[in-house]
């Protein structure tokens, strides 16, 4: 009993941390409601995702009501209401990608894996993703796996980088 | 900060840079192939030689053979090497002791490079992005320097009416105008804003611009804001685009710190601050309303013009909004005059373009070409026609907004005129080349499934009737459709383009009337 004690406290502390730091991000835009992407980029890459205590804080120290943080969290794609694996893949599905043939990379992983774009495994390792176009056509098709842009990506290789995220 | 001293920080700058200078790629392209490691290990083989006092490696921006990276290039000789490893460092370095080059070489004479002519890109892939100094030795900020002491407002309004430079977003609408409608209202707050939310799928032009040379585009700004009469300024990019953003980044600290940036710039009266204002994946918000109402924090929703943001913009006060490559075209036309600017290009169409070539083509990158060159001579001859012997089919420009050249229209010239009589639009510069082994009713579908989950969702047209001309075309692609739902789709294509509320929706169904257009036998052979 204790010790789940210690941890339930270790937790809290380390969110109240974390509330601490996204309040001086708040601070640090001056409480400007006109600040609220921002600040909600900042919140996701303190706490991972935006889960509904963060947006009511942000409302909260914004002064304004949580369905305008609520709306403008759900209008734009980069924000995550549920929380994300411990790896990411992205798989651009920008044109250039899309004819050098993106979208085998996720039928491979449909198939052997079972992740479709925006799920996560069961066990909660890797998250996939599609991005509208990253920018990096010169290398068709494109990857971003756990943040590092990878370039001429072929299936069977995007497949053996998730199954090594994956427990055997 | 005043004139001498700023020439003073470019002659510094040139009399330390050693005789040889290894140029290595460090845009998100080559960094992705691990041009980092490439540039570590020069600058070791070039201490292990014993050369560091007259060699020295250098990260610039994008060196534009963006398929064949990491690139380096040994300057002044001008050697190329591609797809470069780590351990190829030594033999690199081990040439300019007179050894035979072991690295795999470029052919730096190739059309690709040859029949480029950078202006916006003329300090890419040649200046470090991350030092003022290295932009400033090549001359720049002396233009904005220029205009605020020996120019007038309304005298750099003309200068870029007479250049002719049409708005580089896509619509091409003429620069000059936009500025002086600005210019023209009365209030006391003006804004600036920096549209780099390039979203077309295909496009990376600004992102290699803001990664190669941000002060061009913070310098074409501050000469807006001059002209305009605004003090404050935002460049909204996208989240997607993170090393663009920390370059930005470093280079507002490095202008303000010189005084360059901020409250009495070069000791005048001008003031002008830049803001930067992240996106978070919202293709609409490429639209100037959608923009404004992102960067004041809200959903990014469209609202109807007029008022345009030239009357009403950003928090309802007058508002300049350009394009990266707009932007980036004004420093030179303040140095070199309009009358330069004007006598390259076509006859409506001033200047150059800078294009991403990509698909499947040999040779995809980045190419700065002046206006009225044809779609041949950027496929054929810069690209290398299609990768793995295959056929050119058609030609995309202007991503889910534009539409398809036909093979037997590749002679046509690239201008504003020319592609919108073909059906497409310039847009912002991705040209993706389409080869016979794609239906091209699947491309259609592509950018419809785009449009359909990009739609804000605000007017009806666009929300509900890209939604139908998706399940049409799927229909359609899985053989299940019949003739009548090909007559459905383009009155509902009609339909779409007439009825919505914002450029998004209007020019949605263009992929569609475009490939209806010149390939309608494939549709055909699905019935």
């Amino acid at each position: 009993m204790q010790s789940v004690d210690v941890d339930r406290k270790d937790n809290k502390s380390v969110e109240d941390k974390r509330f601490k730091v996204l309040e001086n991000a708040i601070k640090r835009h001056q409480y400007h409601q006109d600040a609220l992407i921002e600040i909600l980029h900042k919140a996701q890459e303190i706490f991972g995702y935006l889960e509904e205590e963060v947006l009511k804080y942000v409302a909260q120290k914004l002064k304004m009501p949580l369905s305008r943080v609520y709306g403008v969290a759900t209008f734009y794609h980069l924000f995550q209401l549920k929380p994300k694996g411990e790896h990411t893949f992205v798989i651009c599905m920008g044109t250039a990608c899309y004819v050098k043939g993106a979208d085998e990379l996720l039928k491979v992983l449909e198939e052997d894996v079972n992740l479709r774009p925006g799920e996560t495994t069961p066990d909660g390792k890797v998250s996939l993703m599609t991005a509208r176009c990253i920018g990096a056509c010169g290398i068709a098709p494109a990857a971003v796996i756990d943040g590092r842009v990878c370039g001429k990506q072929i299936p069977s290789d995007v497949l053996e980088k998730v199954k090594n995220c994956l427990p055997v | 900060m005043d004139l001498k001293e700023l020439v003073e920080i470019g002659e510094k700058q040139r009399n330390s840079a050693k005789k040889i200078r290894i140029h290595c790629c460090n845009a998100a392209g080559c960094i992705s192939s691990n041009s980092s490691a490439v540039k570590d290990k020069l600058e070791i083989a070039v201490k292990e030689a014993g050369l560091q006092e007259t060699v020295e490696v250098a990260k610039v921006g994008c060196m534009k053979f963006c398929g064949r990276g990491p690139l380096v290039q040994v300057e002044p000789a001008g050697t190329l090497y591609e797809q470069v490893k780590p351990e190829d460092a030594a033999s690199i370095v081990a040439v300019l002791k007179g050894e035979e080059a072991t690295a795999k070489t470029g052919n730096a004479n190739h059309p690709f490079f040859t029949r480029q002519m950078p202006v916006v890109l003329e300090n890419s892939g040649k200046i470090n992005p991350e030092k003022i100094e290295e932009y400033i030795a090549a001359g720049g900020y002396q233009p904005l320097y220029r205009v605020i002491y020996e120019m007038s407002p309304n005298e750099v309004i003309d200068e870029l009416s007479h250049s002719g430079l049409r708005g580089r977003g896509g619509a091409g609408y003429p620069t000059g105008l936009k500025w002086a409608t600005v210019a023209k209202m009365s209030g006391e707050q003006k804004y600036v804003i920096c549209n780099a939310d390039e979203g077309d799928p295909g496009a990376f032009m600004d992102r290699a611009v803001l990664e190669s040379d941000p002060h061009r585009v913070l310098e074409g700004m501050a000469i807006a804001a001059y002209a305009v009469g605004a003090n404050s300024g935002y460049i909204y990019i996208r989240a997607e685009y993170p090393l663009a953003i920390d370059r930005l980044q470093k280079a507002i600290k490095q202008a303000k710190k010189l005084g360059i940036l901020g409250s009495q710039i070069f000791d005048s009266p001008f003031d002008f601050k830049i803001d930067i204002r992240v996106g978070a994946g919202a293709f609409v918000c490429g639209e100037e309303t959608a923009l404004i109402a992102s960067v004041e924090g809200k959903r990014g929703n469209p609202r109807p013009r007029p008022p345009y943001p030239a009357e009403s913009g950003l928090w309802g006060c007058p508002t300049l909004i350009n394009n990266v490559e707009t932007f980036a075209n004004i420093a030179p036309i303040v140095r070199e005059g309009g009358d330069w600017y004007r006598s390259i290009g076509t006859e409506k169409s001033k200047g150059t373009k800078v294009f991403a070539l990509t698909g499947k083509v040999k040779n995809t990158g980045l190419i700065e070409v002046p206006m009225g060159t044809t779609v041949r001579q950027i496929v054929e001859e810069m690209g290398g026609g299609v990768s793995n012997g295959g056929v050119v089919k058609a030609v995309q420009t202007g991503g889910p907004s534009g539409g398809c050249i036909p093979a037997d229209a590749l002679d046509t010239p690239v201008d504003y005129e020319h592609l919108r009589e073909l059906g497409t639009i310039m847009g912002s510069g991705g040209i993706i080349v389409i080869d016979n082994n794609t239906n091209m009713v699947d491309v259609a579908k592509f950018y419809m499934e785009f449009c359909q989950q990009e739609s804000c969702g605000k007017c009806v047209p666009c929300r509900a009737g890209t939604v139908q001309m998706y399940e049409i075309l799927d229909k359609i692609y899985h053989k299940r459709a019949n003739i009548a739902d090909i007559d459905k789709l383009e009155a509902l294509c009609h339909m779409v383009r007439d009825m919505s509320l914002c450029g998004l929706g209007q020019s949605a169904p263009n992929p569609v009337l475009s490939t209806l257009r010149y390939f309608r036998e494939e549709y055909l052979e699905l019935i």
